[in-house]
């Protein structure tokens, strides 16, 4: 939210300077345990918020402009780079947009394979969050490692599910960060049946650690905090939204997967090298696990849906994001549930892929990032490279519902010491589970059409 | 002064510039061992894993990312000064890494094309590695590092040694791994004979052909390699294999600068535009 600062009848601005028991200037320079570089300053003058920003100073990369002239194949080597946590969501949301226009069918077990892929990805990224960057705001310590010196097992619990997700990884894509086996038509080599039984085993565990870990966050202490945001995710009849569906919001979007624009557009913010995302009347937007819980209850696995329901948790989960944390271990259980699931009923393909002849004209698609919708739009020209891209990451989207968020929480922590007050605030920002890298890829406002 | 004969523990620090912090990522990603390995160093600085700030001085600074920001290049310089070892992890921090290849492009154009109000951001017309601003001690490579490695070097910081780490081509981890030969069997260009070891020649091993992401192994005769390639390639074809993650080290650099493969400057070809490095 950036308002305006009040003007007085002088036509002056009201003097800058907090004045001591009625203004506070609250500013994180450096948002720490969330992936990237970010900073929070949070202005309130007469009790009220006159400017919620979260900046985002991670150096800009340009990535929509490197892809230009590059295969399809190479997009999807590149694109992983924008972030090292969750590079199989660039991988998708690339290679996808690439086989749809390329009219690729892939075998089926080709599609479960992939998302076997995200099922590492979610597994990996959400056991990362909740344990090592989110759990130590309400259990009190500053770091994951600070928390394992009084709560060990919790700590090791944490690692050995992100170590499953990264095994996962590892076996179908050849590295946990920046896998190499994905390529438009399939994958460059599938994995045996035999090569997947130890994953199975290891599942087991984990499936039961995300039970105890939806057990353990439900029972943390949360702030009280309300609102109804406008929610944004991927719907399917028959799927928990990873790789397919439609772009559905509870504002009554409802569009196919290639059309993000026609609902949603980027623009640039002063103070912030990450474009945001509104609606197209101006509306703000929250993605991500809580959106994706409220609006897919049908698909959850068995278990996840289960243990959903034992928390009780479902309607706060959408309204106070304080809560997302345990949105988070919902969808942590699910990812491990389905992925034993996969496995179960995995046959190798015959073939890794399936050829293919690339064509001219607009590959877009999205998928379910674990931090929310991440939609990639290419144009291709006649020799099938790359002439114009725009990638618009998940934290980009957010970036206007977490400042919203700050404004509307921040009048109820005034009466909290000073200090405290600015730890709430920082720990409504990793709420979000904010991917800073990521956001900071912009949109490529002269896209060539192909001739 | 402590007489003491305690050793202290050493402290670190961890930073990032221009990156995905994918190699930061590779030291939590150490899950069995990783409540051991920090219990052997004070870690003082470390924003994307904690809370707890410090200022300095490090014993040993690990440093993601490549340097692109006037701000990068200030802060990356006043940290080598407070800093006794420094180790850049990953071929950003090594070699520029992928956002190296805005040093073959207008800079201005660049930053034009993607935002509205390129006014508003602030950022230097290259990436280039940490070695070229400040005195780099080792250097991690790989996109991105590989644990072994990390291992090995945070074992050498510990016990006050110099890391052992392999100096090999890739080819020589694909022979002992039993890879088939892609560019042998397959005719698929394959970056492995000039690229240095550390991945386990995973590419190879998955039917793909290496893309160079540890960077040139020294003395590569990467030309050469080039020159075969181009025997039933274009020239900008394989100027992009060279064009990767490692693009701005040398030999590769030169060969990209050469052949083309990366975009270029839409205002001329690529070989007029220096590619020193020269950073301003």
């Amino acid at each position: 939210m950036h308002v305006t600062p009040e003007i007085d009848a002088a036509g002056d601005p009201r003097p800058s300077g907090p004045r001591p028991g009625i203004d506070h200037d609250f500013n994180v320079a450096y948002i720490t345990r969330v992936e990237g570089e970010g900073s929070l300053r949070l202005r309130v003058r007469d009790g009220g918020v006159v400017e919620a920003r979260l900046s985002i100073f991670e150096a800009p990369r340009y990535f929509e402009q490197l892809v230009i002239g590059r295969t399809p194949d190479e997009v999807i080597d590149i694109v992983s780079r924008i972030c090292g946590i969750c590079p199989v969501a660039y991988q998708m949301s690339a290679v996808h947009g690439f086989e749809d226009l390329f009219e690729i069918e892939v075998d089926p077990e080709i599609r479960a394979l992939r998302r076997l892929l995200y099922c590492g990805e979610w597994i990996q990224s959400h056991a990362l969050h909740i344990y090592l960057l989110h759990a130590p705001d309400f259990l009190g310590y500053p770091s994951a490692i600070a928390m394992a010196a009084d709560h060990k097992p919790i700590v090791a619990q944490g690692l050995a599910i992100k170590k499953v997700g990264n095994q996962i990884l590892s076996t179908l894509g050849g590295r946990a960060i920046h896998p190499i086996s994905v390529r438009v038509g399939g994958f460059s080599k599938v994995p045996t049946a035999a090569a997947l039984a130890p994953l199975r085993e290891a599942l087991d565990g984990a499936v039961d650690a995300a039970m105890e870990t939806v057990r353990m966050v439900a029972g943390f202490e949360v702030p009280e905090y309300h609102r109804e945001p406008n929610l944004v995710s991927l719907v399917h009849p028959t799927e928990y939204p990873y790789n397919h569906g439609r772009i559905v919001s509870s504002d009554g979007v409802d569009l196919p997967v290639d059309r993000w624009d026609d609902a949603f557009e980027e623009i640039q913010v002063e103070g912030t090298n990450a474009l945001q995302a509104r609606t197209h009347d101006g509306g703000v937007y929250l993605l991500g696990p809580a959106a994706r819980l409220t609006l897919s209850p049908g698909t959850l696995h068995p278990l996840a849906a289960e243990a959903l329901a034992e928390t009780g948790l479902g309607d706060v989960i959408r309204t106070n994001i304080y809560w997302s944390i345990a949105a988070r271990a919902i969808e942590l259980l699910h990812a491990c549930a389905e992925a034993r699931d996969i496995i179960d009923g995995y046959h190798r393909p015959a073939e890794p892929r399936v050829k293919w002849t690339a064509r001219p004209g607009r590959a877009a698609w999205a998928t379910e990032a674990p931090r929310g919708l991440l939609f990639h739009r290419y144009e291709l020209d006649d020799r099938g490279r790359i002439a114009g891209a725009q990638i618009v990451p998940p934290t980009s989207q957010n970036q206007a519902a977490i400042e919203a968020d700050l404004a509307a929480f921040a009048p109820s922590v005034l009466d909290l010491p000073h200090e405290e007050a600015t730890l709430r605030l920082e720990q409504l920002i990793r709420s979000y589970d904010p991917c800073i890298s990521c956001a900071t890829h912009f949109l490529d406002l002269r896209v060539e059409r192909p001739t | 002064m402590p007489t003491t004969a305690v050793m202290s523990k050493p402290t670190v620090g961890i930073v990032k510039f221009a990156s995905c912090d994918g190699c930061q990522l590779s030291l939590l990603d150490l899950e069995d061992e990783l409540l051991n390995i920090v219990g052997k160093f004070d870690i003082v600085e470390f924003p994307e894993a904690s809370s707890s700030r410090s200022l300095g001085p490090y014993d040993v600074l690990l440093v993601e990312g490549a340097i692109s920001t006037e701000d990068q290049l200030r802060e990356i310089t006043e940290l080598r000064t407070k800093t006794k070892t420094l180790v850049t992890i990953g071929a950003c921090a090594s070699y520029g890494g992928i956002q190296a290849l805005r040093n073959w492009l207008d800079h201005d154009a660049v930053r034009a094309a993607v935002y509205a109000h390129p006014e508003f951001i602030e950022s230097m017309a290259t990436a280039t590695p940490v070695r070229e601003h400040v005195k780099v001690d080792a250097e991690l490579h790989g996109c991105p590092i590989n644990q072994d490695q990390l291992r090995e070097l945070l074992a050498s910081v510990a016990l006050g040694r110099r890391p052992q780490i392999r100096e090999e081509a890739v080819c020589l981890e694909c022979k002992r791994r039993g890879n088939v030969c892609v560019l042998v069997a397959s005719g698929i260009p394959c970056l492995g004979p000039v690229t240095q070891g550390g991945c386990g020649a995973l590419c190879p091993a998955y039917g793909r052909g290496c893309y160079g992401c540890f960077g040139p192994k020294e003395l590569a005769n990467a030309r050469s390699l080039a020159t075969s390639f181009m025997v039933d390639r274009d020239p900008a074809d394989v100027g992009r294999l060279f064009a990767g993650f490692t693009a701005y080290a040398e030999p590769f650099r030169s060969i990209v600068t050469e052949l083309g493969g990366t975009r270029m400057d839409p205002a001329g070809p690529a070989a007029a535009r220096p590619t020193d490095g020269g950073h301003a």
